[in-house]
């Protein structure tokens, strides 16, 4: 992967705002998101993270400001915008490669290339004997790999992540840690990861952006130069981890 | 912590459902293990092993299919209020107010309306509560929901706390101040505490032990002494070593 700064800018976030009558939750936000990056956000419990990601995935409209992808103000008409909740949001009556395929279908993308990049993400999640399957017939953890293979498959534009793992133990949150960043290492995909989970954002991150109390609004961005795969108990990386907590600390 | 007189004790304990068609499923096999008085034991096993069967069994809710449960040298013989539960679903009663869903175990126990108000507001103020004794369950976050699970566990005066993955729905900061909490209140009332959780890093911070299950069918695969000092520091390297270890010989949850 080349040096982050010298890669093209994929999406700029303009002065974003956005008010709740009279309640301010997202201040003035403005930064760059580049191509093929892994940015992280991370911010204290209730800082307005979730509206932040509504705003990106255009599930809301902003008070003010803009969201440009490629320059031009996001449109889902014309780019692609993929999201992995915390709740699975698979399609229990479709079978596994139904699943990931479902937007592909959508975004009328041709059957041949559609099914060599099902194929592809099967392959790549090691899901390949569960192509049949329907989704009840899933570990909960499978069923979530399989939601995650669909939004990479549909290479979007934009990927958002809203904690995929919150509620996962940590053994099954490393090994699914480790196959994201397979995914976007082979893929290139542009991807924001949100979490409130620390070491997970240092593991993953080219660059975490931590968010300060609502009105959230950007405290700090820090750039994550470890070499992968990064070890937990490296102390660059604890020297990191401990900083960034100290940033959101509120307890 | 040193004292040898164990609060409960699990002998062989094993625990097997039939189907109708006479299909067995063996969810805990031989699991023995000890808990001292006023100790802090985790229990800690992958998702699906067991655990919650062996709670059940722990609070008499069900009966072992063979083994021996013994608290302070008794056999369990169905439910008991000296054995107190917090549950990851908090279970409040929506329609009573903090105050009443905390004073539960004392009014069920006989305790005259007076003396158990009291009790109970002690224990609200105990867990950070005070001010919110007429607050419904509704208006309550989900940390201060478990708060109150907290406070109603203690206030029916229990022998046993068993507390069931009880910060495993809160976000991770959130779960921070809880755990910190929990240790506080268990250094302040001195009661023997089993806390089930999947996450080794909790399990590392607040356990005296930590007892590691397999995957189903439960087996006891490791009991680990914590000698860190509290309040333990999560990013020491004494620390990530011992979550390496235990992740190490953690089963993956199917």
């Amino acid at each position: 992967m080349s040096e982050l700064n010298e890669r093209p800018v994929k999406v700029q976030v303009r002065q974003l705002t956005k008010k709740f009558g009279d309640l301010l939750v997202l201040d003035n936000v403005s930064f760059d998101i580049r191509k093929g990056e892994f940015l992280c956000v991370v911010g204290p419990t209730g800082c307005g993270k979730t509206t932040f990601l509504n705003l990106l995935t255009r599930l809301i409209e902003p008070t003010s400001g803009q969201l440009l992808i490629d320059g031009e103000p996001a449109d889902a008409r014309r780019h692609d915008l993929a999201f992995v909740f915390q709740e699975s949001s698979a399609f229990p009556w479709l079978t596994v490669e139904q699943n990931i395929g479902f937007g592909l279908g959508i975004k009328h993308v041709p059957a041949a290339e559609a099914k060599k990049r099902v194929d592809r993400i099967l392959e790549l999640m090691g899901l390949e004997a569960y192509r049949k399957a329907y989704p009840g017939q899933l570990s909960v953890s499978s069923e979530q790999r399989m939601v995650i293979g669909r939004a990479f498959a549909m290479e979007p534009d934009l990927l958002l992540m809203d904690e995929p793992y919150g509620q996962m133990d940590i053994k099954m949150r490393f090994y699914l840690e480790d196959e994201v960043i397979r995914l976007w290492q082979q893929l290139g995909t542009t991807v924001v990861f949100i979490t409130h989970n620390i070491e997970e954002a240092v593991y993953l991150a080219e660059r975490v952006l931590i968010l300060t109390n609502k009105p959230a609004s950007i405290k700090e961005e820090v750039a994550i130069d470890l070499p992968r795969p990064r070890q937990v108990s490296d102390p660059r990386f604890i020297e990191l981890r401990r900083h960034i907590t100290e940033q959101i600390k509120w307890w | 912590m040193e004292t040898l007189t164990p609060k409960l004790c699990l002998r062989g304990v094993e625990k097997t459902f039939w189907d109708k068609k006479g299909r067995a499923t063996p969810v805990l096999d031989q699991v023995s293990f000890d808990v001292r008085d006023q100790e802090f034991l985790v229990l800690l096993g992958p998702g699906l092993c067991g655990k919650s069967v062996l709670l059940q069994l722990i609070a008499g809710l069900d009966e072992p299919t063979a083994g021996q449960i013994l608290l302070d040298g008794q056999p369990i013989q169905g439910p008991t209020p000296k054995v107190s539960m917090v549950f990851q679903k908090t279970g409040l009663l929506a329609w009573k107010t903090v105050l009443e869903n905390v004073e539960i175990g004392p009014k069920y126990a006989g305790v005259p309306r007076e003396e158990r108000r009291r009790t109970a507001r002690r224990f609200i103020e105990m867990v950070g509560l005070a001010g919110f004794e007429n607050a419904w369950p509704r208006q309550l976050s989900g940390g201060m929901k478990q708060r109150v699970g907290i406070a109603r566990a203690y206030a029916a005066a229990p022998e046993l706390l068993v507390l069931d993955e009880p910060f495993g729905a809160l976000d991770a900061q959130t779960r921070y101040v809880m755990e910190e909490e929990i240790l506080r209140i268990w250094e302040q009332e001195k009661k023997t505490v089993i806390f089930v959780t999947n996450n080794i890093e909790e399990a590392v911070y607040l356990g005296d032990r930590v007892v590691l299950l397999s995957s189903c069918p439960a087996r006891v695969k490791n009991v680990y002494p914590i000698r860190l000092p509290r309040p333990r520091d999560m990013l020491s390297a004494e620390f990530l070593a011992l979550r390496e270890e235990i992740s190490a010989a953690m089963d993956l949850s199917v």
